[in-house]
């Protein structure tokens, strides 16, 4: 790790401020990904702007419509929360299964979905739901918030502040994991809701994205049927040592009919 | 019996340091004055290396030193050794280029030591390793274990032709072509024994200091062989004279062969400590271990079984590729040679065998013994053709297997392939394991899953093993520079306390509580006053280590010599002590008594008598200390049957562990529990090669599992609950009665698991690890 000067903020404010100041800042969150990449030397910010202290960036608030998470909210805590468990069990359960009880009680909504990894969990939650994106700035809506690899709509010094989740009538993630690092290989968010059908799709490709075949077809026919009939582009398919284009893109609609299954 | 004596799960004494965080790993030793290491490392796999600058990294902030391969032989400090010469089908010796510690005027695999930088700190060694400026000019490499010796292939090194290490031929070539010439069926089979990286848990260390006024180096080694470490780096490296180098190993936390080697960081410290005239230490970060840690398997082959109309194996032919990686390690021409096909034979009377090994260099990490060594080769490929020949020939696995066992009054039965197994009883193994894992009742769960849409598979590997390494006379005929024997000492102190000191070392195989187990029994003395002693050159009278599931078949057997020794002793003191003639003291239960009076002494007693010989006659020699070496008769033959049954998704490929059974023959359980440990930790490392655990380099050399995000260990929901059982005999070539079970999970887990694969799917073959997606592929080839 090389040198870096650290500051922590007890205010939005206060965090924008330093961040403004600062040569080539970054906000740390959980620091799950930020600490192991600056140990192995491959990142190296002047300055760490950590928002643990933040008080009013954690917290959980359930409305008739709306949960809303604050954007330091651990995974733990999303997970173990009873109202996120009784209005959105699927999004409960999306944070009860990430990575491991250190990484789930460190790792944070907001810090998950400003890293944008391309196969990390929330991202497939926070598009397949419609969630908004409360930042420092503004509100983002979620088609327009992940840009690309470990790319958002965020501007350097733009924080986010909560995530907005519209309780849906129905929502199940399927994920089929990494055997080593237990990410996801694809994971699957599908919503159903009286008007129209959500499908978030994680691990797959360069980012998370909407599945707009596969909600085509849930549409027109909310069946595992329906699934079978959607060609999943292979050539826009990530490929590693783990899964090749064409397993990714297979896995894409197996996933996406055991959601359908566990959201009917 | 003893209280804690042979034959019960006493609760492991070593654990309560472990479990309170009062174990001492090397790193957590620190010397005042202490500097940190770091090696430079090559990011190619191979390159020449036209210049090396330090002058920017020595002075900079904290740096003591930085130091290279020239300086390294300017010290005269020789080349790291290969410890077995295997003789190749010329005739000549293994090639053997050298292995220098830090490389000199080139590089061979990434990782490989190009420099050591000492600073006061290790961020200041790590700031400064970064401006240490290696001109390297990359060449292209090698990387591929099939294609590596072929014509046109990179030169890796001068001294060996097309890659080639040796080429070594074991068996009766003719004889076993005539018998596949009239052969009625013959099997074959063409597979790939997958790169390992072994990863025990805490990564490699060494802490060296240097006495100015004694002239003696110290080294702290995460080592399984202290005693091994200080004779090689002594007698070949010229470290330092024997007598002024110790090597401490301390709590070492897992090994499984992984730290049986004499690693180029070792001897680099030890030599730099010196240099520098300051303690250094160097803790491998775990990126580090996955680079330069010495690899396992990686082998690439072709068998061929031939039989006759009844399923009876006629002859065997076996083509193997093996890996060596860039340098041969310490025990690397070992391991894909006699630790391989001396097992070739497996549980059957296959009476002819034939096999050739070659053994090749690329531009990879060094590839050396992982848990099993040589024997879960061998165990995959005979186990996975046994399966393939079933098929063949229409016969059920198990069938197939109790047409071909060696019976168990054959024994001591000599092998087509060198070894002669002393017991084993192979068919009730077998037929125990079929009732524990209800293999009648099969069918009936098979169809059952597949109404769920699953596949649903069972897969039998019957597994016998060569371990208790080793007699000293084999192996010196076959090569290696070293005999294999084991030492011990038992020293009762006055006040009736006993130290066991023991050659071997333990790193989580929970010796002090076997061994004092072993000596409670053989001198009833209460297990509490029992302490087991290892890891220090210093403190240990001499010894091989462990390895090669030897430290009770031959270390244990030590220990016992010395306490007979201490019985032999303790009657001439209780006969003087009693008054009573030599020839009527018995010893049992701990107490010395004259035959037919009521006259006795406490073994206690008569140590406190020994060291308190007032009123001893001449001839009578105080003390009551003593030694023992015990070089084994025969290897031990460990052997069973392990039963997998698997549920296979076919729409994902996932593969599921729904039940493992497995009957072992150990010979007799000195502690029944820690036995169970060694068979589960062994089968859930077999399970790990067989679904998960690959090593990958790109074409260009480059590690892609560099880290646990890509190399996939087993954890807990990967396994299920084990069932296991035993099936003992008695090994008449040991003289306690035991066998080795340290790597037998490792050697018989792999077939079962994926014999159970290929049974669900309906398929010949399937390689390991046995991913999702290679398991969906052939689920959709099959289909």
């Amino acid at each position: 790790m090389y040198d870096f000067s650290y500051h922590k903020s007890d205010s939005v404010a206060d965090a924008v401020d330093a961040m403004q100041k600062a040569d080539d800042g970054k906000f740390i969150a959980g620091g799950h990904t930020m600490l192991p990449t600056m140990k192995h030397r491959l990142a190296n910010p002047s300055d760490l702007i950590d928002l643990s202290g933040i008080a009013e960036l954690s917290g959980i608030a359930v409305a008739a419509e709306m949960v809303t998470i604050g954007a330091m909210t651990t995974h733990a805590v999303v997970a173990a929360s009873a109202e996120v468990q009784a209005a959105i069990p699927a999004l409960a359960k999306l944070a009860g299964n990430i990575g491991d009880p250190a990484v789930r009680n460190r790792g944070t909504i907001g810090g998950s979905i400003a890293n944008n990894d391309p196969a990390a969990d929330y991202p497939a939650a926070v598009l397949a739901l419609g969630a908004t994106v409360k930042t420092s700035k503004r509100d983002i809506a979620a088609d327009d918030f992940f840009t690309g690899m470990f790319e958002t709509a965020l501007e350097d010094d733009e924080i986010i502040t909560a995530v907005s989740f519209p309780i849906p009538a129905a929502a199940a993630y399927m994920k089929f994991e990494n055997p080593a690092s237990r990410y996801a290989i694809v994971g699957v968010f599908i919503v159903k809701n009286a008007d129209a059908v959500r499908v978030g799709v994680t691990g797959a490709t360069v980012c998370a994205h909407r599945g707009k075949r596969l909600e085509a077809a849930l549409n027109d026919n909310f069946s595992v049927a329906a699934c079978d009939g959607v060609e999943i582009p292979v050539d826009q398919m990530n490929a590693d040592i783990h899964a090749s284009a064409e397993y990714r893109a297979h896995l894409v609609k197996v996933m996406a009919k055991r959601a359908v299954v566990a959201c009917s | 019996m003893a209280e804690n004596g042979i034959g019960v799960s006493v609760l492991r004494k070593e654990d309560r340091r472990f479990l309170i965080g009062k174990g001492t790993y090397t790193d957590d030793i620190n010397i005042a004055g202490q500097t940190y290491a770091i090696f430079v490392r090559s990011p190619h796999a191979h390159a020449t290396i036209n210049s090396i600058d330090t002058a920017a990294a020595a002075a900079a902030a904290g740096v003591v030193a930085v130091l290279t391969g020239d300086d390294l032989a300017a010290d005269g400090i020789a080349p790291l050794i290969c410890g077995v010469t295997i003789t190749s089908d010329d005739g000549e010796p293994h090639r053997a280029p050298a292995h220098p510690a830090l490389a000199q005027a080139k590089v061979n695999y990434v990782g490989d030591h190009v420099a050591i930088v000492i600073a006061e700190t290790l961020a200041q060694a790590k700031d400064a390793a970064e401006l240490v400026d290696v001109d390297y000019s990359i060449l292209t490499a090698v990387v591929d274990t099939a294609t590596a010796a072929d014509d046109g292939q990179p030169q890796i090194h001068e001294e060996a032709p097309n890659n080639i290490c040796f080429n070594w031929p074991l068996g009766d070539k003719a004889a076993v072509e005539a018998a596949f010439d009239s052969a009625h069926k013959i099997s074959k089979l063409e597979l790939v024994n997958n790169r390992m990286v072994t990863n025990p848990m805490e990564p490699r260390a060494a802490l060296g200091e240097y006495n100015s006024g004694t002239e003696e180096i110290t080294l702290h080694l995460t080592t399984q062989n202290p005693h091994l470490h200080r004779l090689v780096l002594s007698a070949f490296n010229q470290l330092a004279p024997e007598h002024k180098l110790r090597v401490v190993s301390p709590d070492v936390g897992g090994g499984f062969g992984a730290k049986i080697f004499i690693y180029a960081e070792e001897l680099v410290v030890g030599w730099a400590c010196r240099k520098v005239n300051r303690p250094v230490k160097w803790t491998a970060d775990r990126t580090e271990a996955f680079l330069a840690d010495a690899h396992g398997r990686d082998h690439v082959t072709s068998a061929e079984m031939a039989l006759d109309e009844d399923g009876k194996f006629l002859a065997m032919r076996v083509m193997t590729k093996a890996n060596l990686g860039a340098y041969i390690s310490t025990f690397g021409t070992m391991v894909p040679t006699y630790l391989y096909a001396f097992l070739f034979a497996g549980q059957y009377t296959t009476p002819l065998i034939y096999s050739e090994v070659k053994g090749v260099f690329t531009n990879t990490a060094p590839v050396d013994a992982s848990r099993g060594a040589g024997r879960p080769e061998a165990t995959f490929m005979l186990e996975r053709l046994v399966d393939v020949a079933a098929a063949d020939m229409g016969l059920d696995p198990a069938e197939i297997r109790r047409r071909n066992f060696i019976p168990a009054d054959a024994f001591p039965y000599q092998t087509p392939v060198v070894q002669c197994y002393d017991s084993g009883d192979y068919q009730t193994a077998l037929e125990k394991a079929l009732a524990l894992a209800d293999y009648e009742g099969f069918p009936a769960r098979a169809e059952a899953a597949k109404s769920r849409g699953m596949r649903r598979g069972i897969g039998i590997s019957s597994y016998v093993e060569a371990c208790g390494i080793a007699p000293s006379a084999v192996v010196g005929a076959l090569g290696a520079g070293i005999g294999l024997w084991e030492s011990a000492q038992v020293r009762f102190n006055p006040t009736g306390n006993v130290q066991v000191f023991t050659g071997t070392h333990s790193h989580g195989q929970g010796h002090e509580t076997t061994f004092a187990q072993l000596v409670c029994e053989q001198l009833g003395v209460p297990i509490e006053n029992i302490e087991v002693v290892h890891g220090d050159t210093a403190k240990v009278q001499f010894g091989m280590g462990t390895y090669g599931s030897r430290s009770l078949a031959v270390g244990g057997v030590a220990i016992a010599k010395a306490c007979e020794k201490l019985i032999a002793k303790g009657k001439k003191i209780a006969a003087h002590a009693l008054e009573a003639a030599e020839g009527d003291i018995e010893f049992a239960d701990g107490n010395f008594t004259v035959t037919g009076t009521d006259k006795a002494m406490s073994i206690a007693e008569v140590a406190f008598n020994a060291y308190v010989p007032h009123n001893y006659p001449e001839g009578l020699e105080p003390g009551f200390d003593e030694n023992a070496f015990f070089d084994p008769l025969n290897f031990s033959f460990p052997a069973g049957t392990h039963i997998c049954e698997v549920e296979v998704d076919p729409e994902t490929g996932v593969v599921e562990i729904v039940k493992y059974s497995a009957v072992d023959d150990f010979g007799k359980l000195i502690n029944p529990m820690i036995v169970e440990g060694q068979v589960h930790g062994g089968i859930v490392h077999g399970i790990g090669q067989a679904l998960l655990e690959g090593c990958h380099y790109d074409s260009e050399g480059q590690l892609i599992t560099a880290s646990y995000m890509d190399y996939a260990m087993p954890r807990a929901d990967n396994v299920p609950s084990f069932d296991i059982d035993y099936a003992p005999t008695d090994p008449p070539d040991n003289p306690l009665g035991v066998k080795g079970c340290g790597e037998a999970g490792a050697i018989g887990a792999p077939p079962a698991v994926i014999n159970a694969i290929t049974n669900a799917l309906g398929v010949k073959h399937i390689d390991m690890p046995a991913t999702p997606e290679t398991v969906w592929r052939a689920a959709q080839d099959a289909a």
